[in-house]
């Protein structure tokens, strides 16, 4: 099996804000997150795809569509957005690393007809990033909040 | 999502510590030998990047596996205090006894995290220099390599 990379960077901001809590319980939880004017990060991407080469083509799956699905998916959605207001996914969760990494999984698990997903990892900055990746020992998340 | 999804967060932390790679045990040319110049009496000293992995379910409160609020401060007790600007031969106790080793700093750190009480532990990884790192996830993840 061989596993495939591609990266793709987009910008956007959001902010950290559960409506159910207090303002001073949100302060305390998410701290400088919680600003409500939001604030933004430069986010790297990185969705790796695993399978067997085509024995014509030698590849597992075309990076070209790869890119396009990468393009269509992520970047037209989230790309210049703020994660809260303006992505349907995301409206309604809070955009941690955490749930953007699951929004993203369940955006392209589906589109990907050559090998299978195998990792979506996203970097919020160099030194933070989460993963989700398809386990039978993770956890089945809940739909809506999470 | 079709089947069951793991979500894991991986945060990068930095410690500049000095060591000295010596077994007591064995002689000096058998240092000199298995060390080469790690083995220097005076020690030396590397900028230590520290990856701590950590897994769970994400709480719908916070959206969140951990929350940083906790994992950095617990991080900086553990290991970055007791080990950032310090000769880890002399000043971190496991280490009198034990060769520092970046295979063992990566397990001694695990160790020292393992206890977080938020999410669980998966796995430490030490880039000693930007050419060496060294991974560990517990004696059942025996993930304990190095990729030079």
């Amino acid at each position: 099996m061989i596993r495939v990379t591609r990266k793709l960077e987009f910008s956007a901001a959001h902010f950290y804000h559960n409506p159910n809590l207090s303002a001073d319980e949100n302060r305390r939880l998410f701290g400088k997150c919680n600003n409500p004017h939001g604030h933004g990060h430069n986010y790297t991407l990185e969705v790796t795809v695993a399978g067997e080469p085509d024995p014509t083509t030698g590849m597992v799956l075309d990076l070209k569509e790869l890119k396009e699905i990468l393009q269509r998916e992520v970047a037209e959605r989230m790309d210049h957005r703020h994660l809260n207001y303006e992505v349907p996914e995301l409206v309604g969760k809070i955009p941690t690393c955490e749930n953007i990494a699951a929004v993203i999984w369940a955006l392209l698990e589906p589109k990907i007809t050559k090998g299978r997903l195998d990792r979506v990892r996203i970097y919020e900055s160099p030194d933070l990033f989460a993963d989700c990746t398809a386990s039978p020992n993770g956890v089945r998340l809940k739909e809506g909040r999470s | 999502m079709r089947g069951p999804l793991r979500i894991s967060l991986t945060r990068r932390y930095r410690f500049a510590a000095s060591h000295r790679l010596y077994c007591a045990a064995l002689g000096e040319e058998e240092n000199r030998r298995l060390y080469g110049k790690c083995g220097n009496p005076y020690g030396h000293g590397h900028n230590y990047t520290v990856e701590v992995t950590v897994t769970g379910p994400v709480d719908p409160t916070t959206g969140m596996v951990a929350n940083l609020g906790e994992l950095d401060p617990f991080v900086a007790r553990e290991v970055l205090e007791p080990f950032d600007q310090k000769y880890l031969n002399e000043e971190v106790g496991q280490f009198r006894d034990e060769v520092p080793t970046t295979e063992n700093v990566c397990r001694e750190i695990y160790r020292r995290l393992r206890g977080f009480p938020s999410a669980c532990l998966e796995k430490v990884r030490i880039e000693e220099t930007s050419n060496n790192s060294f991974e560990f996830a517990g004696e059942s993840g025996a993930a304990l390599e190095r990729a030079e």
